[in-house]
């Protein structure tokens, strides 16, 4: 079906279909990207690079991939998005660089600007050859906070205009969502780690992992012993629901589910599952939930479909996935049966005076993120809850510079952090030069 | 449904589509597909004089120029005349035209530029009760070395005297195959009818090198490392047919010779262009070797729709039909003035119109308009060229449409009447005015 197609159902020539090999959007065949790059008008002013936070010359890229210049494609790709591989993979192009496309007005088919992104950054992540070297040493250091996408963009650039760069990263890997917070099914083959590796090659960057800020660091500390700081330390803490039944076993956080599976811990799945939430992290875990064998499985979101973060191409490759979304329900509580989980209970959103329960031996809660400020971060002035920064990523303190999803005005995605950390690198460039 | 038989210098064949001396027609078995397909005759590939065949080389002989898609634009070849035994390719004529009486067979012909030659040849095709002969003066690779095809083509003289030969030692129709490797055509055309030649056919493959194989350090086709220029034709060479079918037909010294029109022909379009500029039918060698036969029957389709659209009941009825509306330059009306249209309705934005008329014409087209991505044209800059409409990827999405009045780029009245270049002022050649 030619909507299944849309929404990534195929898997790729010869791959088995296996539930954590699933890759939702399958590669392009060289073939099927010569077929794809001649699609390109090579737009004048083009708006898909308009559209895309990053400002990828895609025009450029895709002629490139034409012509049989892959490597070529991938660098124009990486010099604007050194995260161009995860990005092709998690971006939600269908409202951005394809949304723009020329080719919808006429066509209602974009050119598949994602699936190109992969073809050419996949391309050189294979090849292995290394396109970037760092500057010529200013003796300026820098710390970063969070090796996520943020921060490794940010020391990325910063490596190549000359300055050294020290991560300190509080988790065991590098990576931030793209290793830790990302469907399987959208990074499979350790593609979030073979890309860490790439951006790493450039040299002059160090991380220190397992190494928090607030817990093993502070802000202070690392003002005073680096000439200038980048935090991007996402969002630390999960949202409560703050219903009744909440500890019952059974429940669990979507984001630790989701963690704990890319990481390779075992992750059972009930048989029935509801998730309570809108966003990404509800549509990745239904249906990762589905892919790994729940028979039934419903996203419970509290407002008008409209309302819902996911956007309409994921709830879509949720729904031809067998996952029920339904809305306005508002849950009420947990309940269960001797300490585990059995419904969870729902008013409805539009006020009528009943209840309904749906059936769950395993419910996940997905209601978002918060910024924990408690973190080490607690001196800086705040905008919304999150870090607040001027148009160049700086904070409120001298030489202190933030972007990632722990800042004010975000949209929470790949490609807007890793704008976020060239657009510091640049500011912080600046700073220690002035 | 329209009438499509046609009689071509005195040949009749129930369409006017032809197959090419060529490889397609080099044997019984590929002539008998192609009348079950429905072609309405085949010139034979090139028969050589008695003794041992030519040989071809055993590494390849076409090369491709692709567009989108690896759409085969333009072929070439380095194949020579037939390598079969003359006496083979003799017996299987006869039966082939003694199985298939309503088709037309033509026998293509090239021997050494000696009459005894010519003379024998003639009486052995006369004896296979073939309908006609063409004269190969066009292959210009491998046999213009030794002194026939293009060699021979390209002297007028000889083009005279080798077809006053064969009319003189048959009674068959004589059809004088033209090679475009040459400055003016009509020398030769005019040499074919001064030597009693029937009808003219034209063009043949035009001198080429289609690609060069960068890590090789040869040119395609390559045997064993070397290449040799070869005859490229297919749809790209279309133009340069057309303009050569045309000049033959306006020439007065030719006028009203037959002329059967090759050159890219790959749809019923093609074939009534060509037509309509004098071509009484059309003969096709790639499209066959690209599609397969079967394509005659989109041919045959949409010409006879086309013509009973145009209510003509036969070919005659637009044979020629463009030609008087064929001129040279300086008679060209200067009163008469375009300027570009841009349906917006139609418009996807792409701004490639844009881009083409800044970057390379006359900046007559906006790519902003009160601070929103629209391209309109200025008609104070408009020269009315066609680039815009020739590179919008939107069919009718750009038009050229006349004006009447005032011209606003040049402030004179245009539309109304008519002078050329021989009457005008900056001509210092011109003609006083009547």
């Amino acid at each position: 079906m030619a909507m299944a197609e849309q929404v990534g159902g195929a898997c790729p020539k010869g791959a088995k279909a296996s539930p954590i090999e699933f890759d939702l959007h399958a590669p392009l065949t060289g073939h099927q990207a010569r077929v794809e790059a001649e699609r390109c008008y090579y737009c004048y002013d083009a708006p898909c690079t308009t559209a895309c936070p990053t400002s990828i010359d895609i025009p450029l890229f895709i002629r490139q991939i034409s012509t049989g210049n892959d490597l070529g494609a991938a660098k124009t790709i990486l010099d604007s998005n050194i995260m161009g591989a995860m990005c092709a993979r998690v971006c939600p192009t269908e409202q951005l660089c394809e949304q723009a496309c020329v080719r919808n007005t006429a066509e209602d088919k974009p050119v598949t600007i994602g699936l190109l992104q992969r073809h050419a950054t996949d391309v050189l992540l294979n090849d292995g050859r290394q396109l970037y070297a760092a500057g010529a040493p200013t003796g300026k250091r820098v710390a970063i906070v969070g090796a996520g996408p943020a921060g490794l963009a940010c020391a990325h650039a910063l490596a190549r205009l000359g300055h050294a760069v020290t991560i300190f990263e509080g988790r065991a890997k590098s990576g931030g969502l793209n290793e830790y917070g990302i469907a399987a099914y959208k990074a499979v083959g350790g593609i979030a780690a073979r890309e860490v590796d790439y951006i790493l090659g450039v040299g002059e960057i160090e991380v220190k992992h397992d190494t928090r800020l607030g817990r093993d660091i502070s802000l202070d500390l690392l003002r005073s012993q680096f000439d200038a700081v980048f935090l991007g330390m996402g969002l630390g803490g999960v949202n409560a629901i703050g219903i009744p039944g909440e500890d019952l076993a059974g429940v669990e956080d979507a984001v630790g589910f989701i963690a704990a599976l890319r990481q390779g811990v075992p992750a059972p799945v009930g048989r029935r599952v509801v998730v309570i939430g809108g966003g990404m992290t509800a549509i990745d875990v239904a249906v990762q939930a589905r892919l790994l064998g729940a028979e039934d499985v419903t996203i419970a979101y509290r407002g008008a479909e409209s309302a819902m973060k996911a956007s309409p191409y994921e709830r879509e490759v949720a729904r031809v996935r067998d996952v029920r979304i339904k809305t306005g329900l508002r849950p009420k509580a947990i309940l269960g049966e001797a300490g585990k989980v059995t419904a969870v209970e729902f008013t409805y959103a539009d006020g009528r005076d009943e209840t309904c329960t749906i059936p769950a031996d395993q419910v996940f809660k997905a209601v978002g993120q918060r910024f924990l400020a408690g973190d080490g971060a607690s001196t800086l002035a705040l905008e919304g809850g999150r870090i607040a920064v001027d148009e160049g990523r700086a904070t409120s303190l001298p030489g202190v510079f933030a972007g990632g999803d722990c800042v004010a005005g975000g949209q929470d995605l790949t490609v807007t952090a890793v704008e976020d950390g060239k657009i510091a690198a640049l500011s912080i460039d600046s700073y220690l030069r002035a | 449904m329209a009438d499509l038989t046609t009689t071509f210098a005195g040949i009749k064949s129930p369409n006017p589509f032809w197959l090419a001396s060529a490889p397609p027609t080099d044997k019984a078995y590929n002539v008998i597909r192609a009348y079950e397909a429905g072609w309405g005759g085949v010139v034979w590939k090139t028969l050589g004089e008695a003794g041992p065949p030519v040989v071809n080389v055993n590494g390849p002989r076409y090369g491709a120029l692709h567009g989108a898609d690896r759409r085969v634009i333009g072929f070439n070849n380095i194949e020579l005349i037939t390598d079969r035994p003359l006496e083979l390719n003799l017996r299987e004529i006869k039966q082939v035209k003694r199985d298939w009486k309503d088709r037309a067979l033509v026998v293509s012909l090239m021997v050494p530029c000696e009459e005894e030659a010519w003379k024998a040849i003639l009486r052995q095709v006369e004896e296979t009760e073939a309908d006609g002969v063409e004269l190969n003066f066009g292959c210009p690779h491998g046999m213009s070395e030794r002194g026939m095809g293009s060699a021979v083509g390209q002297v007028p003289d000889y083009v005279e005297m080798v077809t006053r030969w064969c009319k003189q030692h048959s009674r068959m129709p004589v059809i004088v195959k033209l090679t475009p490797n040459i400055s003016d055509i009509r020398a030769p055309a005019r040499a074919a009818k001064r030597g009693g030649a029937d009808a003219v056919s034209l063009i043949n493959t035009i001198n080429s090198i289609i690609g060069v194989d960068l890590d090789a350090m040869t040119i395609a086709p390559s045997t064993d490392g070397k290449g040799t220029h070869g005859g490229y034709c297919g749809p790209a060479v279309k133009p340069i047919a057309m303009n050569m079918v045309a000049e033959i037909a306006r020439d007065a010294e030719t006028r009203g010779l037959p002329i059967s029109g090759i050159g890219g022909v790959t749809t019923w379009r093609d074939a009534a262009e060509f037509m309509t500029l004098g071509a009484g039918n059309v003969q096709v060698c790639t499209a066959a070797m690209v599609y397969g036969f079967r394509i005659v029957e989109e041919m045959i389709t949409g010409l006879s729709e086309w013509m009973d659209g145009r209510g003509y009941t036969s070919t005659a009825d637009f044979v020629g039909g463009a030609i008087p509306n064929v001129t040279d330059w300086q008679y060209l009306n200067l009163d008469y003035a375009v300027k570009a249209r841009i349906d917006q309705d139609k418009c996807i934005s792409c701004g490639r119109c844009h881009i083409a008329c800044e970057d390379t014409s006359h900046q007559a087209i906006t790519a902003m308009v009160d601070g929103k991505r629209r391209f309109e044209v200025i008609d104070e800059e408009c020269v009315g060229c066609n680039l815009c409409a020739s590179v919008c990827p939107i069919a009718d999405c750009i038009t050229m449409e006349p004006i009447a009045g005032i011209d606003p780029r040049t402030g004179r009245e245009v539309g109304h009447g008519y002078s050329n270049w021989t009457t005008h002022p900056n001509n210092p050649n011109r003609k006083a005015a009547e």
